[in-house]
């Protein structure tokens, strides 16, 4: 692997910037592999990644259906945070911010990783009861978070609009000032060039259509449309099309896939500082390197894989976007999409083994995947080297839907990301 | 935004309705029989199918009843709304623009 640095940009311009290699390979699946990562978002390819790095497993496998990181990893508004109430929670979502804060230097890829802060409003009594809890427990976990008067918002993140006459005015607000951004598509390709660079073989448009399963039950091989390839291990890191893939092994899972759309206005110069979310009136901006304010907006109602919803969700948000921000009421939005989210009943992802021997899950991102990313993909691989969940995920079974252990973060994950 | 056909009042458009989950999940006829994995299956398994899926709508801003449709999942499109206690038409999705 070509590692970047200054010196190597500098040398490269001297020639034209005409010798730089391919990020990764285009191999042609082998017949057999040690596992296979199915999903080559974010989440599946830093598991690849960490296979490879941390448990020594070379001769693996992601395939993705289409192209990569084009699936919700290409989709989401980049939003980083781990202000998460509960311990199981927090403990995942600060193990993901810290590998965040090391990961441009792990990769050698620049991922463009930007602790602006993300600031969380508050508009009624209950909101300002509810977030100063978060805060509380937050900090009780070793998690940064604070809270800020409406003034201190303000001065935090001067458009906002912090006037009483608002018809849901801002109260407060709960700082995290390590949460930020991030480039979702460096994430992928970071990820993709560094597992390629440890042997990983990366094989775009092979979509997997069956799991084949031995006579005790384990996974044999999965079919794929380039053929069968045969494999001990199935990670299934498929983010929307969970169920789909899983269906294939016989099983349901506590899953539902909705639409959740995003936009991004005409770029603009530098004028929005940090992320700023709102769950009560619905909305969260922030302002891409580019330019462009990235906003997010809610999921449709109903199931579907159909990328794209109706236009009254967005139009929701941008109405909350312009009370709070009355500067960008004549700005002009340039895209709107939807991502397919697996959402589960409780909020919180499944990160564990199944029943199925050899078959391992990563889902149940819902809403808001993004953030977790490395975090996810460090604990999914430990989980599939050792037969295994890492402590950190240990918590986060297909069993506990049926024991009624939930990590209920409806709170804290259904609305803002 | 879907335009649905209430079986009671016609086509209205979607923000008359309330979405109301997977249709056809029966309630349990003895609950204190259930095991735990059978509660867990009524309660929280899906199919959240690629494809025809059969759910439940809510016509909260009209006749507030609730009915059944089947959808395309990957299309959007309805290919019946029924009432409850029909059974699910075998109906294949129309096209878009039918």
């Amino acid at each position: 692997m070509q590692t970047f640095s200054a010196l190597s940009l500098i040398r490269r311009a001297f020639g034209g910037h005409a010798g730089w290699q391919a990020h990764w390979r285009t191999p042609e699946p082998k017949a057999a592999y040690d596992a296979i990562i199915v999903g080559g978002g974010g989440h599946g390819l830093g598991t690849a990644y960490y296979l490879a790095k941390e448990h020594g497993l070379r001769n693996i496998a992601v395939l993705e259906r289409s192209w990569l990181g084009g699936g919700n990893t290409g989709r989401n508004t980049t939003i980083i945070r781990s202000n998460y109430l509960f311990d199981e929670s927090a403990t995942l979502y600060d193990h993901a911010l810290k590998l965040w804060e090391g990961l441009s230097g792990a990769l050698n890829y620049n991922v463009m990783y930007s602790p602006r802060g993300v600031m969380m409003l508050a508009h009624t009594h209950h909101d300002v009861q509810v977030s100063k809890r978060h805060v509380h427990a937050n900090r009780a976990n070793g998690v940064d978070n604070e809270w800020l008067t409406p003034e201190q918002a303000k001065a935090f993140c001067p458009p906002l609009n912090i006037s009483p006459g608002l018809r849901y005015p801002v109260l407060g607000a709960a700082l995290q000032r390590r949460g930020g951004t991030a480039r979702h598509d460096a994430v992928a390709w970071g990820y993709a060039r560094a597992a390629d660079a440890l042997g990983v073989d990366i094989i775009q448009n092979c979509e997997v259509t069956g799991i084949v399963r031995g006579r005790d039950g384990a996974v044999e091989a999965v079919e794929t449309t380039r053929g069968r390839i045969r494999t001990p291990k199935v990670g299934v890191v498929a983010a929307g099309h969970t169920s789909v893939v899983m269906a294939m092994a016989g099983m349901r899972l506590p899953l539902e896939s909705f639409p959740l759309q995003a936009l991004v206005s005409e770029p603009v110069k530098p004028v929005f500082p940090c992320v700023v979310m709102s769950n009560t009136v619905h909305a969260y901006i922030s302002q891409s390197d580019k330019g462009e304010l990235v906003i997010g907006a809610g999921t449709d109602a109903y199931v579907s894989y159909s990328q794209r919803g109706g236009l009254h969700i967005p139009a929701h948000t941008l109405d909350a976007i312009c009370e709070l921000f009355p500067m960008f009421r004549r700005m002009r939005m340039l895209r709107n999409w939807g991502g397919i989210v697996d959402t589960t009943p409780d909020r919180s992802p499944i990160i564990a083994k199944t029943p199925v021997p050899g078959l391992y899950v990563n889902c149940g991102w819902g809403t808001g995947g993004f953030k977790a990313t490395p975090g996810s993909a460090h604990v999914f691989a430990w989980t599939m080297a050792r037969d295994a969940p890492h402590p950190i995920n240990g918590p986060f079974t297909l069993e506990r839907f049926r024991d009624g252990q939930m990590i209920d973060e409806a709170a804290a994950a259904a609305v803002a990301h | 935004m879907l335009l649905i056909d209430c079986p009671y009042c016609g086509k209205r458009p979607e923000l008359e309705f309330a979405y109301g989950g997977e249709a056809h999940i029966a309630r349990p006829q003895d609950p204190a029989a259930l095991s735990d994995d059978e509660w867990a299956t009524f309660l929280y398994l899906r199919t959240n199918p690629k494809g025809t899926h059969a759910e439940r709508w809510r016509h909260v801003h009209g006749c507030g009843r609730f009915f059944n449709a089947v959808r395309d999942t990957v299309s959007d499109v309805f290919a019946a709304t029924y009432r409850v206690g029909e059974p699910r038409p075998d109906a294949a999705p129309r096209k878009a623009g039918e």
